[in-house]
C-alpha cells in the first residue's frame, strides 16, 4: 500500500476548497518527497542506513556523501499535521508525561513512535542508525534528541552550532564547528555507514547545492515584481521542500529548481500572480512580509484567509530557517567544511534579534511591502520570544504597520480560525486606511 | 549575630528590587562597574578580577508588578524575561554597566538581542558555553569565549584583567563555593536548624552583594546555626529539581517545608555551586576555569548529556548522598529545558523506586494551598508507604 504524501497545496484543512492547480514543478516536488519516504521505508530491501537530523543546520551534502538516507523528524510532524494525525499523537505524548507547555513537534514525534512510527506513505519508518543532532538555533533540539536516544538506543552525535550573539560569525565559532565535523561527526558517519569520508564526493554535492541555491534565490526574489508571481510564504514553503529536506546537493534538486525558475520566469513575463489552492491570484491587494513558521494543521484554511482578500506574502523569514541564501551565502566546494560551518551558523534562528530585525526591515523596503505580519507560534520560543519587540522595531523603522496572530505548529488545539480571520481582516482594513491617509496627505 | 538577624538582612536584600546594596558599592568609587547576569552560570571570577561586581538578576519575584514587560511577550512565555525587562524599563537597573545572558534556553538567548536593542549603550553579551566536553574541542572553544569576555570587560572598565588577578579571584570564589557546600551539608545534616527559607535567602544575598561580604555572612550564619537546638520534626527529606532559572516565590519554599518536607538539596541559584570542586589557583586561569566547567560542574537541564546512561544520574547520586526520600520536580511554567528533561528524569527515578511528584509555578504564583496539599500528600505517602 502506498498512500499519498501531503504537500502544502493539498492538505484538507477545509473540505469546500477546490482541487488546486498544479504546475510541473509541484508534481516533481511531490515525486521527490515521495521517493525519499519510499527509500526510508524500504531499508530492509535497499540496505540503506538512516540518519535522523534536523532541518536547520542539516548536513545533507555530508550525509549523502556517505550514502546514508536523511530522515527529518520535523517534516514527519508536518506531514502528520497536514493529514490531521498530529493532534492524537501530541495527546498520546502528553499522557506519557510530556508537558503541555513544550514544543509540539517533539510531542508529535514521540506520539508517532508510540503509534507504530508509521511514515506518511503508510509504511513503518525504520529506526535510525544514527541520530545527528545539529544543535542549531533551537535549544529544544538538544533535549529532543536526548528523548529520541532514549527510545532508539542508537549512536548519537552532536554538532553544537554557537549562536551569533553579537550578530556575526567569529573565527572561534567557525573553528569549533569545523573541529566537531572533523573529530566527531565525520567519524560517526564513517562508523555507521562503513564508508570512508570522501571529500571529493562532498565537494560534488556542494557544487550542486550552490547551483540549486542560485535558482532558489532567483525564485524568492521574483516576489519583488508587481504583481509578485509567487507567494513567498505559503507557496515558497512548497518550493523549499527539496532544499530543506533530503535533496540539497543532489542532481534532482538542481533539476527541480531549474524547472521551477523557468516556470516563474514565464509567470513574470506574463505578468501573472501566484498560484494558490483557489487558482491564480489575479488581483494583488496587499503585499506582506511574514515572520514565523506557518500553522500546519490548518494550512490551507490559513492560506485561504490571505488569498481571498488578495493578500500575498512577498518575503518571509521561515523560508530562511533551513539556510539564508538571499544574503549571499552559497555552499562553497573549495572550502567544504568551513562552508558547512558557515551554513549552520548562518541559519535564520541562529542570528540574533537585531540581525533578524535588520533582515525584516530590508524585506519590507526591498519588496515594497505594505506591512509585517507575525504568525507567533506557541511551540517555538526560538522564533517567538522577542517577536513583539521585532514588530515595534519594524513599525518604527519603516512606518509599515505590523500585526500579530497566534497559532501553533502542529497542535490543532491552538488554531482558532475565527480569531485569526478577525485579526487578519482588521489588519487589512488598517493597511487600507493607512493607504487612504497617505493618498490624502500626498494630495495636499 | 543570630541567624534571625542575618536572615532579616538577607530578606531585605531579597525584597529590594532597586538593588541598593549594589548601587552603594558602585557609588563608593567612580571607577567601579556592575555587570548583571542571568541564570544559570557565568564565570564571576573574571568580573571580580576586573574590579567589577557581578549582580545576579533572577527576575522580579512576586512583589514586582509587571506592566511594561508583558507588552514584550506572548502569554505562553515564562515570566522571568518579562519581569527582567520590567526591571530594566523602570530604571531599576540603570546603574548596571553590562549584562550577560548565559546559554540556557531560547527565551534568555533572544532576550540578549532584545537587551541590545533596548539598551544600546550597555555592554551586552550572550555568554555561550560548550555542550561538547572534550578539552581540545569544547574546551578550546570555551577558553576563547572566556578570553573574548575578558577583553570585552577590559574595554568596558578601561583596566587590564591580568592572569594574576583572575587567579586571586578564583581563590575568593573557591572559598565562596566551599562555604556554600558547607551550608548545604549543614542543612542536610541538621535541617531543623537550617531551614530552606534561610538557605535560599543566603544564596540570594550572594547575588547582590560583594563576594567577600557574602563569605563573611555565610560563616557567621553557620556558626550561629550550629549552636541552635531546634527539635527535629518527623518530616520527609526531599530534593527540589527544575527551579534553576525562574525562581519560585519564597512562600512556595516555605509551604513545602510547612507541608512536612525538609528540602535537603535543590537547584536554586546554581551559579553558587556550579563548579563542584576547587578550581586550581596556579597555571593559566582561563584553562583552569574551562577544565572545571567541562569536568567538574553541576548537572542541569541546560546541559547536553552525551550518554543516555548518564541522564539523571547526577540527581540520583544527590538523592543517595543526601539520604533523600523523594524528589519534587518543581519547574516554572513554559520552561523548555526543565519540562523537556523532566520525563527522562522521572523515568530514572522510577527505575530506582524514588518517589517523586511534579508541579509548575511562576515567580508570582500566589496560591500556595494547592502546593501545600500536594507536598503534604507526598510527604504523607512517603512516611506511610515507602
Amino acid at each position: 500500500m502506498s498512500t499519498k504524501i501531503e504537500t502544502p497545496t493539498d492538505s484538507h484543512g477545509s473540505s469546500e476548497i477546490q482541487e488546486p492547480q498544479k504546475d510541473s514543478s509541484m508534481l516533481m516536488q511531490k515525486e521527490m518527497i515521495n521517493s525519499n519516504y519510499d527509500a526510508l521505508t524500504n531499508t530492509a530491501n535497499n540496505g540503506k542506513k538512516v540518519c535522523s537530523t534536523f532541518v536547520p543546520g542539516n548536513l545533507n551534502e555530508l550525509i549523502q556523501s556517505f550514502g546514508l538516507l536523511n530522515n527529518l523528524p520535523e517534516t514527519n510532524a508536518i506531514q502528520n499535521a497536514m493529514r490531521q494525525q498530529s493532534g492524537g499523537m501530541i495527546q498520546t505524548a502528553e499522557r506519557q508525561g510530556h508537558s503541555e507547555d513544550v514544543c509540539t513537534y517533539v510531542k508529535a514525534d514521540i506520539g508517532m513512535m508510540s503509534k507504530g512510527n508509521i511514515a506518511p506513505n503508510g509504511k513503518p519508518m525504520p529506526n535510525p542508525d544514527l541520530l545527528l543532532l545539529s544543535y542549531t538555533g533551537c535549544f529544544t533540539f538538544m533535549k529532543w534528541f536526548e528523548l529520541l536516544r532514549q527510545e532508539y538506543k542508537c549512536e548519537t552525535v552532536m554538532l553544537q552550532v554557537p549562536y551569533q550573539g553579537d550578530g556575526e560569525i567569529t573565527q572561534n565559532m567557525r573553528d569549533f564547528v569545523v573541529k566537531q565535523l572533523k573529530e566527531e561527526v565525520i567519524p560517526a558517519l564513517e562508523r555507521v555507514s562503513g564508508n570512508a569520508f570522501d571529500i571529493d564526493k562532498l565537494r560534488e554535492n556542494m557544487r550542486r547545492s550552490a547551483q540549486a541555491e542560485d535558482d532558489l534565490v532567483w525564485v524568492l526574489e521574483s516576489a519583488k515584481n508587481k504583481p509578485t508571481p509567487i507567494d513567498a510564504y505559503f507557496g515558497a514553503i512548497y518550493y523549499l521542500g527539496p532544499i530543506f529536506t533530503a535533496f540539497r546537493g543532489t542532481q534532482q534538486a538542481v533539476d527541480y529548481y531549474r524547472v521551477l525558475r523557468q516556470e516563474i520566469e514565464q509567470r513574470v513575463k506574463n505578468g501573472q500572480g501566484p498560484i494558490t489552492p483557489g487558482g491564480e491570484m489575479t488581483k494583488e491587494r496587499y503585499r506582506l512580509v511574514m515572520e514565523g513558521p506557518p500553522n500546519w494543521t490548518n494550512f490551507r484554511e490559513f492560506w485561504k484567509m490571505f488569498y481571498e482578500e488578495g493578500a500575498v506574502v512577498v518575503a518571509s523569514t521561515y523560508t530562511k530557517v533551513g539556510g539564508v541564501y538571499d544574503q549571499g551565502f552559497r555552499h562553497d566546494a573549495d572550502n567544504p567544511l568551513e562552508s558547512l560551518a558557515d551554513y549552520c551558523l548562518g541559519c535564520y534562528t541562529n542570528r540574533n534579534l537585531p540581525k533578524r530585525v535588520d533582515m525584516l526591515e530590508k524585506y519590507v523596503k526591498d519588496y515594497e511591502a505594505d506591512g509585517l505580519l507575525i504568525n507567533s507560534i506557541k511551540s517555538c520560543n526560538s522564533f517567538s520570544a522577542g517577536q513583539l519587540m521585532m514588530m515595534q522595531e519594524i513599525e518604527k523603522r519603516t512606518g509599515a504597520p505590523g500585526a500579530f496572530v497566534e497559532t501553533d505548529l502542529v497542535d490543532p488545539r491552538y488554531f482558532s480560525a475565527a480569531n485569526v480571520k478577525n485579526r487578519l481582516e482588521s489588519y487589512f482594513q488598517m493597511i487600507e486606511q493607512r493607504r487612504q491617509g497617505n493618498m490624502i496627505a500626498s494630495a495636499r | 549575630m543570630s541567624t534571625v538577624e542575618i536572615i532579616k538582612r538577607c530578606e531585605e536584600l531579597y525584597e529590594d528590587t532597586y538593588f541598593t546594596a549594589a548601587r552603594e558599592w558602585k557609588a563608593a568609587d567612580p571607577s567601579r562597574r556592575v555587570i548583571g547576569y542571568m541564570p544559570v552560570y557565568v564565570p564571576r571570577e573574571i568580573m571580580h578580577a576586573g574590579g567589577m561586581m557581578s549582580l545576579g538578576i533572577l527576575g522580579g519575584g512576586d512583589k514586582l508588578e509587571v506592566i511594561h514587560g508583558d507588552a514584550y511577550y506572548q502569554s505562553y512565555i515564562c515570566r522571568i524575561p518579562r519581569s527582567t525587562i520590567e526591571l530594566g524599563k523602570t530604571g531599576r537597573l540603570d546603574f548596571v554597566d553590562g549584562m550577560l545572558f548565559p546559554s540556557i534556553c531560547d527565551v534568555i538567548r533572544n532576550l540578549s538581542g532584545m537587551w541590545k536593542l533596548m539598551f544600546p549603550d550597555n555592554y551586552v553579551r550572550y555568554f555561550d558555553v560548550p555542550q561538547n566536553y572534550k578539552d581540545d574541542i569544547g574546551g578550546n572553544y570555551y577558553i576563547a569565549e572566556l578570553q573574548e569576555l575578558r577583553e570585552g570587560l577590559e574595554k568596558l572598565s578601561g583596566n587590564k584583567i591580568t592572569d594574576e588577578a583572575i587567579r586571586n579571584s578564583i581563590k575568593v570564589y573557591n572559598l565562596n563555593r566551599k562555604l556554600i557546600r558547607e551550608l548545604y551539608d549543614l542543612r542536610a545534616e541538621m535541617p531543623q536548624n537550617v531551614p530552606s527559607n534561610d538557605v535560599y535567602l543566603l544564596n540570594r544575598a550572594g547575588m547582590v552583594i560583594p563576594v567577600e561580604d557574602h563569605n563573611s555572612m555565610l560563616r557567621k550564619y553557620m556558626d550561629a546555626a550550629k549552636a541552635l537546638d531546634n527539635p527535629i520534626r518527623d518530616n520527609c527529606r526531599i530534593i527540589i529539581n527544575g527551579s534553576f532559572c525562574e525562581q519560585p516565590p519564597l512562600n512556595l519554599i516555605r509551604s513545602i517545608e510547612l507541608a512536612g518536607c525538609y528540602i535537603v538539596d535543590d537547584d536554586y541559584m546554581l551559579v553558587n555551586r556550579w563548579l563542584l570542586g576547587e578550581v586550581p589557583t596556579s597555571g593559566d586561569p582561563l584553562v583552569n576555569l574551562a577544565n572545571a566547567f567541562l569536568h567538574e560542574s553541576a548537572d542541569s537541564a541546560a546541559k547536553y548529556c552525551d550518554h543516555h546512561e548518564d541522564v539523571g544520574m547526577y540527581l540520583l547520586s544527590t538523592v543517595k548522598e543526601r539520604q533523600a526520600e523523594g524528589v519534587i520536580f518543581a519547574a516554572p511554567s513554559f520552561c523548555d529545558p526543565a519540562l523537556l528533561e523532566r520525563p527522562m528524569l522521572t523515568d530514572r527515578m522510577r527505575e530506582h523506586d524514588i518517589p517523586h511528584i511534579s508541579f509548575k509555578y511562576a515567580e508570582n504564583s500566589g496560591q500556595m494551598q494547592p502546593i501545600r496539599e500536594q507536598a503534604g500528600t507526598f510527604a504523607d505517602s512517603i512516611k506511610l508507604w515507602s
